[in-house]
C-alpha cells in the first residue's frame, strides 16, 4: 500500500512536471505560429486593389509609400519612379464627388464600370477600390500586392496598424519606446535600490531593518494599475509643471513609475544576497584594517554580485514586461522617441491596448503576436546575460 | 615592558560575565599560546586585542589593554589603524573571492597604497614569507578558491602579514586543516616569530607545546596559569592545569 502510494506520488509529480513544460512549449510555439503569419499577409487590405491608369509605369509601392500617397505627403509620380505628373487619389467614398447618386445606382450597381472608366480617363489617378469594381475591360494596371516584408516591420518607423489602404507595421517605435523606458527605469532604480539594500543589510539597526523590510516587500504586492493611477495623478502633473511640457504623459513618467515598481524587487533580492555574504569575509576585511565602507564596496558587494545581478534582472524583467502602469502614464504615441520627455509607447502597452480591436487572424492581430515574440526575446536575452554574469562571478 | 599588557580585564556579553579580571603581559617577538576548554574565554580575550569584539552588540569591557604602552580602548584610537598593526588569522581559511594576488594586495590597497610596484613586491615577499610563493607564483591571477584548504590558510597568513603588523593573532589556525597542512602552518609560526609577536589560541595541546614560548591556561573566564610553555607542560603549579593538559577534562 505504502509502495503504491509512493509510486502514485512519483507518477503524479512526473506527469505534472511534464505537462507544465509541454504547456509552456506550446505557448511559445503558438506565439511563433501566430506571429510568423504576419509575413504571409499582403500589404493591401484583402479584397481591395490599387488601380492605376493603364499607361502608368509604376508597378510596385511599399506600404509606407502607399500611406504617404493617400495622406498626400507624396503628390507626384516622379517620387515613385513614374512620370512627372501630379497624383490624384481616389477612395470609394469619393465616388459621389465625381458621379451623382442616381447615376451610381441605389445599390452602387453601376459604380464599378463608372469608376473604372474614370480611372482610365485620368492618367495621374490611383484608386483604392474593391477588387470586384475593377472592370477588366477598362485596361487598368494594378499595383502589385506583395506580402509584408520583414524589413518594413523591423526597420519601419511608423506604426499605423489600422491605416487604409495599407496598414504600417513598423515596430521600431514600439521597440525603442520599450527599451527607452526600461533603460531609464533601471537607471533610476539601480542606484536607489542598491543604496537601500546596502543601508538595510549593513548599516540599519535590526529594529529599523525589521520595520523597513516588510514595508518594502509590501510594495511588491500593490497592483500595477494602482501604481499607474498614482503616476497619472501625481507624477504626470509634476513633470508637466517642472519641465513645462504640453502634456505630462511621457517616457519619463513611465520610467519613474517603473523604477518605483522595480525597486522592491531589486532591494529585497540584493539585500538578501548581501546578508548572505559570509561573516568570515567581513571579519577578514575588517581585521586587515579596512573601514566598514571599504568592506562593503570591496568585499560585500562584489561577493554578492550574482545576487544583486539577479535582483536587477528581475527588476528589468518587470520593467520590460510591465503593461498597465506604463499604458496609463506614457501617453502612448507610437513614434520613435527622441527625448525622454516625449510621449512614447511600449510593446506590452500596444498589445494590451490593441488586441481587443484587432480582428482575429488578420495582419494586425498577427503583428501583435510578433510583438509578443520580440518581448519574449528581450527578456530571454536579459535572463541569459544574467546567468552569464552570475556564473562568471562565482569565482 | 611587554608588547601587550592587559590589566584587570573584565568582559561581558550582555549579562554573561565572560572574562573575570585577567591580567597578563605578552613579551615582544614571542609566541604565546592560549589553551583551555571550549567556552573558557580564550578566543574572546584574543579578539579584544584587535577590537574584533566591537562588532558584537551588547558587549562591554572593563579594565585596560595596552599595546606598545598605548591603551587601545582609549577614545581617539582609530580602530582601522589598530587592526592594521594587529593582524588576525581565523579558524577557517577565509580568502576573499578574488585572485590570489588581489587577496594579498587587499590590505595594502584599503590602507591607501597605490604604488603598483610596491604592492607587487609586498605580495611576493608576503607569499615567500608564508612559504607559498613557489606553489602559486605561476597562478597569481587564479581565484584563491582554487587553492587547497592548507594553502588557503597560508594565503590568509600571508595576507595578514602583507600590511606588516607587529602582532599576529591566530584563532585556532590549524583546526580545520589536515596534519600535513598543520605542520606547514606550525613551521610558518616558528618562522614568523622573528618579525611579529604571535598570540595563538589552540585546542591542540601538542601544538601549543610545539610552537609556543609561553602558554596561558584559561578556565571559566579566568586565567588559571601563565608561564613558560615548558613549565606549564612539565611542572604546572595549579592542579586544574595539570588535569587539563593530561586530558582528565576538557
Amino acid at each position: 500500500m505504502k509502495k503504491f502510494l509512493e509510486k502514485a506520488v512519483r507518477w503524479l509529480l512526473t506527469a505534472s512536471g511534464f505537462v507544465t513544460s509541454l504547456v509552456i512549449l506550446l505557448i511559445i510555439a503558438f506565439l511563433f505560429a501566430e506571429g510568423a503569419g504576419l509575413f504571409r499577409e499582403h500589404t493591401i487590405e484583402e479584397g481591395y486593389v490599387l488601380a492605376l491608369h493603364g499607361d502608368n509605369p509604376v508597378k510596385e509601392m511599399t506600404a509606407a509609400e502607399i500611406k504617404a500617397v493617400f495622406d498626400e505627403d507624396i503628390t507626384s509620380w516622379e517620387a515613385l519612379g513614374g512620370p512627372d505628373m501630379p497624383i490624384e487619389t481616389f477612395r470609394l467614398e469619393d465616388a459621389d464627388k465625381y458621379f451623382p447618386e442616381e447615376q451610381l445606382g441605389a445599390q452602387y450597381e453601376n459604380a464599378g464600370r463608372l469608376i473604372s472608366s474614370l480611372i482610365a480617363s485620368r492618367p495621374g489617378m490611383i484608386a483604392f477600390i474593391p477588387e470586384s469594381m475593377a472592370d477588366a475591360d477598362a485596361g487598368l494596371s494594378f499595383i502589385e500586392d506583395n506580402t509584408i516584408s520583414p524589413k518594413e516591420v523591423f526597420a519601419g518607423t511608423e506604426w499605423f496598424p489600422t491605416a487604409t489602404p495599407a496598414p504600417l507595421f513598423g515596430m521600431w517605435p514600439l521597440l525603442a519606446g520599450t527599451l527607452w523606458v526600461s533603460f531609464f527605469a533601471i537607471l533610476f532604480a539601480l542606484p536607489f535600490g542598491i543604496s537601500i539594500a546596502v543601508y538595510m543589510a549593513e548599516i540599519a539597526s535590526p529594529k529599523v531593518r525589521g520595520f523597513l523590510k516588510p514595508v518594502i516587500e509590501l510594495l511588491n504586492g500593490i497592483p500595477s494599475v494602482v501604481y499607474g493611477f498614482f503616476g497619472l495623478i501625481v507624477i504626470v502633473p509634476i513633470l508637466q509643471q517642472v519641465f513645462g511640457l504640453p502634456v505630462g504623459e511621457s517616457g519619463l513618467a513611465g520610467s519613474i513609475v517603473l523604477a518605483i515598481m522595480a525597486l522592491p524587487t531589486i532591494v529585497s533580492v540584493s539585500e538578501d544576497a548581501m546578508r548572505n555574504c559570509p561573516p568570515s569575509l567581513r571579519e577578514a576585511s575588517l581585521a586587515l584594517g579596512a573601514t566598514q565602507w571599504q568592506t562593503i564596496y570591496r568585499v560585500v558587494i562584489p561577493s554578492s554580485m550574482s545576487g544583486i545581478a539577479s535582483g536587477v534582472v528581475l527588476g528589468i524583467g518587470r520593467a520590460v514586461g510591465e503593461t498597465m502602469a506604463v499604458l496609463m502614464v506614457t501617453g502612448n504615441a507610437a513614434v520613435v522617441p527622441t527625448s525622454i520627455l516625449e510621449p512614447l509607447r511600449t510593446i506590452p502597452a500596444t498589445i494590451a491596448a490593441e488586441l481587443g480591436e484587432a480582428p482575429t487572424g488578420g495582419a494586425h492581430y498577427q503583428s501583435l503576436f510578433l510583438l509578443g515574440i520580440i518581448l519574449f526575446f528581450i527578456t530571454f536575452i536579459i535572463n541569459l546575460s544574467v546567468e552569464y554574469i552570475s556564473a562568471r562571478n562565482k569565482g | 615592558m611587554g608588547k601587550i599588557e592587559a590589566k584587570d580585564v573584565h568582559f561581558y556579553y550582555g549579562a554573561f560575565h565572560a572574562l573575570k579580571g585577567i591580567t597578563m603581559e605578552i613579551p615582544q617577538n614571542k609566541v604565546v599560546a592560549f589553551i583551555g576548554p571550549s567556552g573558557c574565554g580564550k578566543s574572546t580575550f584574543l579578539r579584544l586585542f584587535n577590537r574584533m569584539n566591537d562588532l558584537i552588540a551588547g558587549a562591554r569591557l572593563d579594565g585596560s589593554i595596552k599595546i606598545d604602552g598605548q591603551d587601545i580602548y582609549a577614545p581617539g584610537i582609530e580602530v582601522d589603524d589598530l587592526r592594521k598593526n594587529v593582524g588576525m588569522v581565523f579558524q577557517r581559511p577565509n580568502p576573499f573571492p578574488k585572485s590570489i594576488f588581489d587577496n594579498i594586495a587587499y590590505g595594502l590597497r584599503v590602507n591607501g597604497i597605490k604604488d603598483k610596484e610596491f604592492i607587487r613586491q609586498r605580495v611576493e615577499e608576503s607569499l615567500r614569507g608564508a612559504a607559498l610563493w613557489d606553489e602559486v607564483k605561476d597562478k597569481l591571477n587564479a581565484s584563491a578558491y582554487a587553492l587547497s584548504g592548507g594553502q588557503q590558510q597560508r594565503l590568509c597568513i600571508a595576507r595578514a602579514m602583507a600590511v606588516s603588523p607587529s602582532v599576529l593573532l591566530m584563532d585556532e589556525p590549524a583546526s580545520a586543516l589536515d596534519p600535513i597542512s598543520t605542520a606547514k602552518v606550525e613551521e610558518l609560526i616558528c618562522e614568523l616569530r622573528k618579525e611579529v609577536t604571535i598570540v595563538i589560541v589552540t585546542h591542540n595541546m601538542q601544538q601549543a607545546s610545539r610552537v609556543s614560548d609561553m602558554t596561558a591556561f584559561f578556565y571559566m573566564g579566568e586565567l588559571v596559569e601563565y608561564d613558560d610553555t615548558k613549565t606549564i607542560f612539565i611542572n604546572p603549579h595549579e592542579e586544574a592545569t595539570q588535569n587539563y593538559i593530561t586530558g582528565r577534562f576538557g
